[in-house]
């Protein structure tokens, strides 16, 4: 960890050797540590350090180029500076280039905590040792991840612009094991210490305890109850799918043909948050730009994409802060602080109003099939429960579903009570989502 | 890197190994006409894994010098002695490895000596080619070029040092239509086709040659007919889809951590079970597949694998028998064996973890145009759109990009939104017909996700087109 003061040295030190071109530096720094467990034991014990600089420059009025270093000594800064200005020098003019960020205020976000950044090796294991001892009473199967550490984020540009936080992450997440069934439990914050580790352990080895003998079941369609880790997927295929303005623009998203429609529940209220502290907050985007909140689904109805300053700027509307690094360009704007209103019926509650159907712990390897209506297949994983008269009545086997997303959301009947923090391998940032109970879902295959 | 290992000794280490790896990549890509992305990156840094009384531990940092060296060494050490509270089965590694040497992949012309002026020239008049063709909304055109060297030290003697180039490009034609998003690639899918070679393969792709065809496709999708809904029938699969079929369904399920479990709360396990080798008839007589890591071009080629161990070519699946997996040294001594060099890090900054090297379906006798005429009905399905496959890597379900109705041994109408699914056994042992060595290409997949934290791995895969027998297509809605 640098440090803010450090950090601004650095960056002003690398925008002075871009002078007089226009520039912009982004400084990624990481410190993470990660205990990976299976079968009961430690079997994979990690660390790293490092930082990831862009510089983006222009040269002309509209040629951009970047290029991007670990290395910050002074022959490397010269370096990564110069590669950057015979790449911008190489490019042809992009009449659609925004300028770079003007500066801006930002808000104070609570992201960082010592304990996390600094929570060592042996508490990791001890914590981890509980879930594998718990297990191990039990006759089951442990295995998972337990991750803590955080880095800083410097945005600076020629224009003015000095942004800095710094952001702490721990993640606990654990599969537990029977022969013939397993259970999963995970969550996310910036504070470790408020990660329950041992209940995590409980819930999954319940779920594994519960699904034992499970049965199997014809594919067809069924109403489900979604725990929250089920519906993360759907916000989350949501978003890369449709929720960024380029994906609008280019006429691929989901939100095309729906804007301002009646498209899911009236129950549906999706909005991203840099700065709600339910999630892991971020005061501004890649580009410096301060974080809005923009309520992308409103009562069912579809209100509009995220921006960043490119896209934004091609589509005559500002930023929102949803830039991703230029190095990702091809995938930004992107929301990273997605939140999905909850509502009042606590999960047992949604089984209980279930005369027959599925509740469904999460879902696993989900690939988009069709764009427009954001079609995902996946299969059901780590506890499928048959529901009967209001009541849990036996475990199932795994399915493979192919379902329209949007039309799942259209088809919500309850949201539930119970809410998840959690962060993804794929999305950047973090989600906060409840359980669901949908009035009908598209199974299409079984696991033999 | 002598520091590094000397210190873990003194710490404790029974073992201990360190990597060195500067990376530089190039990366190009052209949207509608203007440069998209155009970057040159770098990362350098080292990692020392660990061994003390059977736990692992390992640290990496980004900055090279004797005290860093010093304080990454001991965190490593601490780290192990942390595994070492909730332990399992000790893990052994069996025999030394002790190699020596230098590799360097074999290029023809160096892709970074490449002025940047000529490559967007490829790349622009790609472009021009595609924005010919009416209703193709987004055109993307994008250039890879990577060179890794690498050195890797253990304390059993080994030094090995290589420099490794790889060089990946494609097109990708969005059309879109009323309610309708249809895209076309080539060389492949997901961005790009990638090998270890050098600029001499861009030459080859021809990208500004095959782009006009690209976009066509893509706009005749848009009106082409849907895929049969909900068929049992016959299909045959292009090369480059057989190859992620190849790398779904056998790669994933022979990497030997998987089957012992070491990947369940991620990737998940596997159904090949170790009592399943040399009984389990994965596939029909005629599939041959074989891991290895020294044909050309493959993004699994190299001289030695991250713990040292010789690039080598291991038979997976003999006539149709499953006969091999991919192994570390430590899952290889679990079954008596010696490792056959599969164990990979994407980067400094992660852990060796068993990965796919070149995993090819071995070519058959059928020229192309044989294979069809021989087909009476059924669906020739190729580049792969979706990908989705169970956690033991047994029932999956596949899209693709194109597809062309086989009616009476001719290739008929034009098919979209093409799916198909399947049990993994079933259909290969379904698999009646697999076309010669004219039409096998080592395919390059470099995106295939593994471990936490998360790793990138480059595979390799040689195909050639084959057909399938019985196999449910049309899983849409």
């Amino acid at each position: 960890m640098f440090g803010e003061k450090r950090a601004k040295e650095i960056v002003q030190d690398v925008l002075q050797r871009c002078a007089p071109q226009p520039s912009e530096v982004l400084l990624m720094a990481e410190e993470k540590a990660l205990t990976r467990f299976a079968n009961n034991y430690i079997h994979q014990n990690v660390a790293e350090t490092n930082v990831e600089m862009i510089v983006r420059l222009v040269a002309g009025r509209d040629q951009i180029g970047s290029a991007t270093t670990n290395i910050l000594e002074p022959e490397a800064l010269d370096e990564v500076v110069e590669r950057a200005k015979a790449n911008a020098q190489a490019s042809p003019s992009d009449p659609d280039f925004n300028g770079l960020a003007k500066p801006a205020t930002y808000d104070r976000v609570g992201s960082y905590d010592e304990k996390t950044m600094e929570y060592p090796p042996q508490k990791r294991a001890e914590a981890v040792g509980v879930v594998c001892r718990l297990a191990t009473e039990k006759g089951l199967n442990a295995s998972g991840s337990f991750s803590t550490g955080g880095g800083e984020l410097v945005v600076a540009n020629s224009e003015g612009v000095f942004a800095y936080y710094p952001q702490t992450q721990a993640d606990f997440q654990t599969v537990v094991m029977a022969d013939d069934a397993s259970g999963y439990a995970q969550r996310s914050h910036w504070r470790v210490n408020t990660l329950d580790v041992e209940n995590l352990g409980r819930e999954a080895i319940h779920k594994a305890i519960r699904g034992r003998k499970p049965r199997n079941i014809e594919s067809g369609e069924y109403p489900v109850v979604l725990d929250a880790y089920a519906t993360a997927d759907i916000l989350e295929m949501l978003s890369w799918y449709g929720m960024g303005a380029l994906s609008v623009f280019e006429g691929r998203s989901w939100m095309n043909d729906r804007m301002g429609e009646q498209a899911m529940s009236p129950l549906v209220n999706i909005c991203d948050d840099g700065l709600d502290d339910r999630g892991i907050p971020m005061p501004f985007d890649f580009e410096g730009v301060p974080k809005q909140r923009v309520d992308i689904v409103r009562a069912g109805i579809v209100q509009g994409p995220v921006y960043d300053r490119y896209i934004g700027g091609k589509m005559g509307k500002e930023s929102t802060g949803h830039a991703l690094p230029p190095t990702a360009r091809p995938l930004s704007p992107l929301p990273m602080n997605l939140f999905m209103q909850p509502g009042e019926t606590p999960t047992e509650g949604l089984i209980n109003s279930t005369e027959r159907g599925l509740y469904i712990t999460r879902f696993h390897y989900t690939r988009l099939v069709h764009p427009r209506d954001c079609v995902i297949t996946g299969m059901t994983r780590d506890g499928v429960f048959w529901i009967e008269k209001s009541e849990l009545a036996y475990p199932v086997k795994n399915l493979r579903f192919t379902q329209g997303y949007v039309k799942a959301l259209a088809d919500v009947e309850t949201l539930g009570s119970e809410t998840r923090l959690l962060t993804s391998e794929y999305l950047p940032g973090s989600m906060f989502v409840p359980a669901l109970k949908l009035k009908i879902f598209h199974f299409t295959g079984l696991t033999a | 890197m002598n520091r590094a290992l000397n210190l873990a000794q003194v710490q404790g280490a029974g073992y201990a190994d360190v990597r060195v790896v500067h990376k530089r990549t190039e990366a190009l890509m052209v949207k509608n006409g203007v440069v998209d992305n155009l970057d040159f990156s770098e990362t350098i840094g080292f990692g020392v894994r660990v061994l003390i009384d059977g736990a692992w531990g390992f640290a990496s940092s980004r900055v090279l010098n004797p005290k860093e060296v010093d304080r990454i060494t001991t965190l490593a050490v601490d780290i192990a002695r942390a595994s070492e509270m909730v332990r399992g089965e000790r893990a052994e590694l069996g025999p030394a490895v002790t190699s020596q040497g230098k590799y360097q992949t074999p290029i023809k012309i160096n892709p970074f000596s490449i002025p940047m002026e000529q490559k967007l020239d490829v790349l622009m008049s790609a472009d021009k080619e595609m924005a010919k063709v009416e209703n193709v909304r987004v055109r993307r055109s994008n250039l890879t070029f990577i060179q890794e060297k690498k050195w890797l030290a253990n304390t059993e003697g080994a030094f090995t040092e290589q420099t490794i180039y790889e060089t990946g490009g494609g097109l990708v034609a969005t059309a879109v239509g009323e309610g309708e998003v249809q895209t076309r690639s080539y060389p492949t899918s997901f961005g790009r086709q990638q090998v270890t070679a050098g600029w001499e393969m861009v030459d080859q792709w021809d990208f500004p040659g095959n782009a006009f065809r690209v976009a066509r496709e893509a706009a005749a999708l848009l009106a082409a007919d849907p895929c049969p809904s909900d068929l049992t029938t016959t299909i045959i699969l292009g090369g480059d889809q057989l190859a992620l079929q190849v790398h779904e369904s056998c790669g994933h399920p022979i990497e030997l951590d998987r089957v012992f479990g070491t990947e369940a709360a991620y990737a998940g396990t596997s159904f090949l079970t170790t009592e399943k080798l040399d009984t389990f008839q994965y596939g029909s007589p005629i599939v041959n597949i074989t891991a290895d890591s020294v044909r050309p071009y493959g993004l699994g080629t190299f001289g030695w694998d991250d713990e040292g161990v010789p690039a080598q070519t291991t038979p997976i699946v003999k006539e149709g028998l499953f006969v091999g997996y991919l192994m570390s040294r430590e899952t290889a001594s679990r079954l008596g064996k010696a490792s056959n060099g599969c164990m990979r890090a994407s980067g400094w900054n992660r852990i060796p973890l068993i990965r796919m090297t070149n995993v090819s379906l071995e070519p058959g006798e059928w020229e192309f145009d044989d294979l069809i005429a021989d087909t009476n009905e059924g669906i020739f399905m190729e580049t792969n759109r979706s990908w989705s496959i169970d956690d033991k890597r047994y029932n999956f379900q596949f899209g693709t990009e194109i597809g062309h109705e086989i009616k009476n041994g001719k290739l008929g109408r034009l098919l979209r939104n093409c799916t198909y699914t399947g049990i993994t056994p079933e259909f290969w042992n379904n698999c009646d017909a697999i076309c010669n060595e004219n039409h096998w290409v080592m395919w390059g997949t470099p995106n295939c996700g593994k471990g936490q934290p998360p790793q990138i791995a480059h595979t390799g895969h040689g195909t050639a087109p084959a057909r399938f027998r019985n196999v449910r297509v049309g899983v849409y809605k």
